[in-house]
């Protein structure tokens, strides 16, 4: 099922690059533990990836190392060349809204604001306002994940799949060259689960954007290009899949 | 400048709205501190402007005397003799200042003095027929005295003038002479060694000086007549000065008593009781605004740090999208300031309409307002500027504690 893993071309750095990462909880204490066992990683850019193991693997330590979200206890960790190690918590802030976006489990939108508006929130974020450009970018991906129709609708008043929909179109809206997917179809029926897949499948053909999923489903993680097994935090299996279902 | 705080501003809105009934309540709860210190505010220094107005009404910010007379003490004895002296204090004459023409200029010439009086005063005596009347003769050049206690607006008879031969009384003491503008009164003075001294004067006005001893025992006449009938020609036995501000007379009174022989005394030093009435009044005042700016700091920060605690996830959220530490922690400063500056407004609209029913509901037993209250748009100005930065003040913690959450611990809440 698996072959060896793309490798990035000679001259231009990987897109992110982890390299012996240790992640220690706790330390000094006497429950200090060590959940990542020197990770090493590379993801180049334009990779559609799974990340899959089981409960207490590590998974979404690494998922939240990759995302900037925690700081690793030791080891290396580059995005395009650029070590992330030593960098305060603006400097990482920065690199986070530069780099990435994030689909989570329980999509977390903004109960307060639209799904028009959650989606330009990275915008307001960075910009302090939505020009009119922006606006429109967000109306388009809005409409190419099929809620043109429902984005001045409140995400109480959406399903689950429309929600993450909504939360899939956010990710994209300022063309990060990661988007970092924690169980994205986790929360969903397998019906939705099949529609937000195969739409953060079309996402990737169409912005040739980087995805990392960590998922629990094996049916998912087959159908990505590249699986990731993390297992006891070290990686056991990395390579590509043939089940890849890129549009 | 629409991009400044767009971010934060949206985020804090929202919040705001979306807690509607927290927003609510603390906002009545910033409204009511605000009314509060606002009309306790207006209606202290309303009453302590009407009670100094009473009180300086018939009185000089500052007066300055001739120094009493002291008895020189004995030649030192020498030593190893040892004495034992008892001293009679001396009786006090009536003394003029010496050299006081040329003071007054240069009382005049110093910027806080507003206006300078000179006065002869002393005990006479009234006679009409039968009646036989103690009274404080006072000497005074009437335009003078005027600039000092608005002698003029005190008119309830006749019409202010002192030319020679002429007096003003006091309305209670015509009344005990029984004597109306126009009729003659005489006035008597037992001047020690040189016998007595009496003149006759016409009563051109009567005056209420607001207080009624004082409306009992005042007759004003030219000073050259007080001189004269109390004996000191060319004298004046006090100079009285009004201030342009009234609270800086103590200042004044000791740099004049540092510089001149004189005895000088300051209203304030008058009036102790008053002042230290008023100053009592104002420390309370400014306790009771201290403890209910207090309770609206407190009240703010407590609904605020429940809404971070309600709101991790969102903060979460927001940190893994990308917004930084800052712009969390300004968020919540923000709301802040929103509740604090919309309740300073409603506060004080509240304290407008509280001070309104002050003055057209609560009346005297004479039917007329108390006295005259006013929220100053200043003073109004300056509490809600104080709520809105105590807003901001009681948001820094809550505000801190949304700053630092951990991002990934937010969101797996």
């Amino acid at each position: 099922m698996t072959s060896p893993v793309p490798i990035p071309t000679p001259g231009t750095p990987p897109l992110i690059e982890l390299a012996d990462v240790r992640k220690r909880y706790n330390l000094g204490r006497p429950n200090e533990a060590e959940v990542l066992h020197g990770v090493s990683l590379q993801l180049a850019a334009g990779e559609f990836a799974a990340l899959i193991g089981p409960s207490g693997s590590g998974k979404s330590t690494l998922l939240n190392l990759i995302g900037l979200l925690e700081r690793l206890t030791s080891g290396s960790y580059r995005i395009q060349g650029l070590e992330m190690a030593g960098l305060d918590d603006a400097g990482l802030t920065r690199q986070r809204r530069q780099t990435l976006g994030f689909v989570f489990q329980f999509h977390h939108l903004l109960p307060a604001f639209s799904a028009l508006e959650n989606v330009t929130l990275p915008v307001l974020m960075r910009e302090g306002r939505v020009g009119r450009s922006e606006l429109e970018r967000a109306r388009a991906l809005l409409d190419a994940v099929g809620l043109g129709e429902a984005m001045h609708k409140r995400p109480g008043e959406l399903s689950g799949g429309m929600q993450q929909r909504v939360a899939i179109a956010r990710a994209l809206v300022l063309s990060p060259p990661l988007v970092l997917a924690d169980e994205p179809t986790g929360n969903l029926d397998r019906h939705a689960s099949d529609e937000v897949f195969a739409l953060l499948r079309r996402m990737h053909a169409e912005l040739n954007t980087s995805f990392l999923i960590v998922t629990h489903d094996p049916r998912l993680a087959a159908r990505c290009d590249r699986l990731i097994e993390l297992v006891d935090g070290r990686i056991e299996r990395d390579g590509t899949t043939t089940g890849g279902d890129a549009e | 400048m629409l991009d400044w705080l767009g971010f934060e501003r949206r985020i804090a809105l929202r919040f705001l709205r979306e807690g509607r009934m927290q927003t609510l309540l603390i906002i009545v709860g910033v409204a009511a501190g605000v009314a509060v210190v606002a009309y306790i505010s207006a209606l202290i220094s309303g009453l302590q402007a009407n009670t100094l107005a009473k009180t300086l009404g018939a009185q000089a910010h500052v007066t300055l005397k001739a120094p009493d007379d002291a008895v020189s003490p004995a030649r030192a004895p020498a030593s190893g003799t040892a004495t034992l002296t008892m001293t009679q204090p001396r009786a006090q004459r009536l003394r003029s200042i010496g050299n006081w023409q040329a003071l007054v200029p240069l009382l005049e010439a110093r910027p806080e003095v507003a206006a300078v009086s000179p006065m002869v005063s002393g005990a006479a005596l009234a006679l009409r027929g039968e009646a036989a009347k103690s009274i404080a003769l006072m000497g005074v050049d009437l335009d003078r005295y005027d600039r000092i206690i608005g002698l003029r607006s005190k008119v309830v008879a006749g019409q202010a003038r002192l030319g020679p031969g002429e007096a003003i009384l006091g309305r209670e003491l015509a009344d005990d002479l029984g004597v109306r503008i126009g009729d003659r009164v005489a006035l008597t003075t037992g001047n020690g060694s040189a016998g007595s001294v009496s003149d006759s004067v016409r009563v051109t006005a009567l005056v209420d000086l607001g207080v009624r001893d004082l409306n009992r025992r005042t007759v004003l006449v030219p000073l050259r007549a007080a001189q004269s009938l109390l004996g000191l020609p060319g004298g004046a036995t006090v100079l009285e000065l009004a201030l342009a501000d009234v609270w800086s007379a103590q200042d004044l009174a000791d740099r004049l008593q540092r510089e001149l022989p004189l005895k000088v005394e300051s209203w304030q030093q008058a009036n102790a009781q008053l002042v230290s009435a008023l100053n009592a009044q104002s420390v309370s005042t400014s306790l009771i605004r201290g403890v209910v700016m207090v309770v609206v700091v407190l009240g703010i920060a407590s609904v605020l740090v429940v809404s971070v605690v309600q709101k991790q996830r969102e903060i979460g959220i927001l940190r893994a999208m990308g917004a930084t530490q800052g712009q969390m922690l300004r968020v919540f400063l923000l709301q802040g300031a929103i509740v604090g500056a919309i309740g300073s407004l409603l506060g004080v609209l509240l304290a407008a309409a509280l001070v309104w029913a002050f003055v057209t509901f609560v009346r005297g037993s004479d039917g007329q307002p108390l006295f005259q209250i006013a929220l100053a748009p200043g003073l109004a100005l300056r509490i809600a500027a104080l709520a809105t930065v105590c807003g901001i003040l009681a948001a820094v913690a809550p505000a801190r504690r949304a700053a630092a959450l951990d991002p990934a611990q937010a969101i797996r809440l």
